[in-house]
């Protein structure tokens, strides 16, 4: 765990243009992927999104090791947050850093989407 | 609330949309707590039409609504709408409007496996809970199609969101876009299934004409033709105008055509109230002055008369009805006339209708001119409904109409006119006749309903002081005008004169010899007179002659005795 400090879970949601830019220089510090703020937007206890939130956690351990923060909302308590994020479909993890803000919907069973949804996959396949 | 009861009990609960029309054309509005489809092609008015229905819900019906865009941002919906007259901002910041966007684009989306759109029943639970709305719009709904790629799931889910939206009674307006043979691109007509109204754009010989028709409406009756509507400043409205029925009351009273020697002629001395009349002749008959009259006297009675010009603009009807001494002006600055003047060829002519029809609900005239009906052009058959249409719509507000008419041919026989007249209730026909080298205006009445009326062809004159009917010449050569009729009335003049003259050169010659022949009697008289004096005279010669006689046979005696 000697990833760059955390980014607070509870980043507001309308600002993603500064929140961008220090992601970008955050990727130029580590010549590499840098932090991946995730924010999974479920909807109650359901199998779906149950699924997707070990899906998530698996793909993060595998590829993303110490470089990443998960946030699970819950609509269900806070349907107010989504409108903020454009959710529509459930389950969906959104991408807030780095940029661009990417948008994954499902229970994210497809690795190799979720991967390429992440940017995660054309990194690795492009050296 | 201003919806009229429906003849019978509606079994369904309806909600109205407070669109002018429409909600007499569903006998009550949109069905109470059940997702409705409004669909139709690019720009019909499907946006307008659902934000009419939410602005109306919270402003006149108290009933919060939510619009869920899916499409236009809420600042682009506002600023679209806002031409409408309504300030969406202003009903968002009071609470009794709610606007989500929802913006999803596909390139910012990957699909990693099974997914629902809880996201979207979260949100708009969300947006109806926080001003307890009781009506919504989706617009456009399918548009998710484009953004997700597993139909199935969006299928389900739509299905789902109906059901959701019907379990929750809220009043909904689900928008789609037409497609290829079917209500909506995505048979979104399979779900929706309780009310489908379909929107329209048509354009027609270059003319576009906006129509409405509620497809399917269960468990209610409708009205099932296409209706035009109207979308400008006022918001949207609707005309179920082929519903008038003939079942308008009808008045006695008489109303003055302005023009004192038509009065006249017209057996009650006017046009009934509410009666249509229509005034036909060529070009120059002085159909716009006589029309121009017709409001003048209106709006002196003090009336409001809504003047519909489709040929000239309004300061060109003043100006021309200056000219026979009309002060139209005068009417217009106080309010009671308004001139509505567009070229025909604007709209088409189901929007002039809808148009005229907006005007009439909003001025409230009491006397409506078209000048002219023929300006509308089109197929026969369509002109025809049109006008029958227009003239339902003034009847059964008790308004009298006045209609010009610019007849192709002078005949009777004219196939439109003759349509048409079936319409009026007064006709008065204006006519040029030619007669020795100069045209003459006259005029008569082919019918007026209910009213005996002279049978006179009348001639008559625009002068500086108005219109003026001559009082016709009808002599052995038939009726004349013009000069023709100057010169006869001066022939007959003359001829009386001669006549007069010839009367008292007689009696003269009577006086004369009735002096001639006094003179006689009194020469005869004076000669007798004469004689008797000489009669008288001559007795008195012989009496004395007699005394002298006797006295001197006295005197004799008296000497003899004497003598003796």
């Amino acid at each position: 765990m000697t990833g760059p400090a955390r980014v607070p879970p509870a980043a507001p949601a309308a600002s993603t243009a500064p929140a961008a830019s220090t992601a970008s220089t955050a990727a130029d510090v580590d010549g590499d992927v840098g932090l991946h703020h995730l924010r999974l937007y479920v909807a109650g206890q359901t199998p779906k999104s149950l699924a997707a939130i070990a899906n998530l956690k698996k793909v993060c351990e595998e590829h993303l090791a110490g470089r990443y923060d998960i946030e699970v909302i819950d609509l269900m308590e806070n349907p107010k947050l989504a409108a903020g994020d454009q959710i529509l479909a459930i389950p969906t993890l959104v991408r807030r850093l780095p940029a661009p803000l990417k948008r994954i919907i499902g229970d994210l069973s497809n690795t190799e989407r979720v991967l390429v949804g992440l940017d995660i996959r054309a990194k690795a396949a492009a050296p | 609330m201003p919806i009229k009861p429906a003849p019978f009990r509606p079994s369904l609960p309806k909600t109205p949309t407070g669109v002018a029309g429409f909600d007499e054309i569903t006998m009550g509005g949109l069905p109470t707590g059940r997702p409705s489809l409004v669909c139709g092609a690019t720009g019909s008015g499907k946006t307008l039409f659902a934000a009419t229905f939410l602005v109306n819900g919270a402003v006149k019906y108290g009933e919060p609504g939510v619009f869920m865009s899916f499409e236009e941002r809420a600042e682009d919906l506002a600023a679209n709408v806002a031409s409408l007259g309504y300030d969406l901002e202003a009903l968002v910041a009071e609470g009794r409007l709610g606007i989500d966007h929802v913006h999803i684009a596909r390139n910012e989306i990957e699909e990693t496996g099974e997914y629902d759109l809880e996201g979207l029943f979260v949100r708009l639970g969300f947006a109806v809970d926080q001003i307890g709305a009781k009506r919504v719009v989706l617009d456009t709904l399918e548009s998710l199609f484009s953004s997700l790629s597993d139909e199935a799931v969006l299928r389900a889910e739509l299905r789902r969101l109906f059901s959701w939206i019907k379990a929750r009674g809220l009043t909904a307006i689900i928008t789609g876009e037409q497609g290829e043979g079917r209500f909506t691109r995505h048979g979104l007509e399979e779900y929706v299934s309780d009310c489908v109204v379909l929107l329209d754009n048509r354009v027609q010989d270059q003319v576009t004409t906006r129509r409405l028709r509620v497809v399917k409406y269960r468990g209610s009756a409708h009205g099932t033709n296409e209706y035009p509507f109207l979308i400008n400043d006022h918001g949207i409205s609707v005309l179920p105008v082929t519903g008038a029925s003939l079942s308008y009351s009808v008045s006695d009273e008489v109303m003055s055509s302005g023009v004192g020697g038509i009065d006249a002629m017209l057996g009650k001395g006017g046009f009934f109230r509410g009666s249509s009349v229509l005034l036909s002749g060529l070009a120059g008959t002085g159909k716009t002055t006589f029309a121009a009259t017709f409001a003048d006297a209106a709006c002196t009675r003090g009336e409001r008369c809504l003047f519909f010009v489709f040929e000239e603009s309004a300061e060109q009807i003043c100006r021309n009805a200056r000219s026979v001494g009309l002060d139209l002006q005068r009417h217009v600055e106080s309010g009671l006339l308004r001139f509505e003047a567009a070229r025909p060829s604007l709209y088409g002519l189901e929007m002039h209708l809808a148009r005229i029809h907006r005007d009439l609900d909003a001025f409230r005239p009491a006397v409506v001119v078209v000048d002219p009906i023929s300006a509308f052009r089109g197929p026969d058959l369509e002109v025809y409904a049109a006008l029958l249409r227009m003239v339902d719509l003034l009847k059964s507000r008790r308004i009298t109409g006045l209609f010009t008419s610019l007849r192709g041919d002078g005949g009777l026989q004219d196939a439109e006119d003759q349509g048409l007249s079936s319409l009026m209730d007064s006709w008065i026909k204006l006519q040029t006749v030619e007669a020795n080298g100069e045209m003459n205006r006259t005029l008569y009445i082919i019918k007026s309903r209910g009213m005996s009326h002279s049978n006179q062809v009348r001639e008559y004159v625009m002068s500086g002081t108005g219109i003026g009917l001559i009082e016709p010449y009808i002599g052995p050569g038939g009726v004349l005008t013009g000069s023709a009729r100057i010169t006869q009335v001066a022939r007959e003049e003359a001829m009386q004169l001669h006549r007069r003259q010839k009367a008292e050169r007689r009696q003269q010659a009577l006086e004369r010899r009735r002096a001639a022949l006094e003179r006689q009697i009194a020469e005869m008289r004076a000669s007798l007179e004469t004689e008797e004096e000489e009669a008288a005279g001559w007795l008195r010669e012989e009496e004395l002659r007699e005394l002298v006689l006797k006295q001197d046979r006295e005197v004799l005696a008296s000497r003899r005795s004497a003598a003796e």
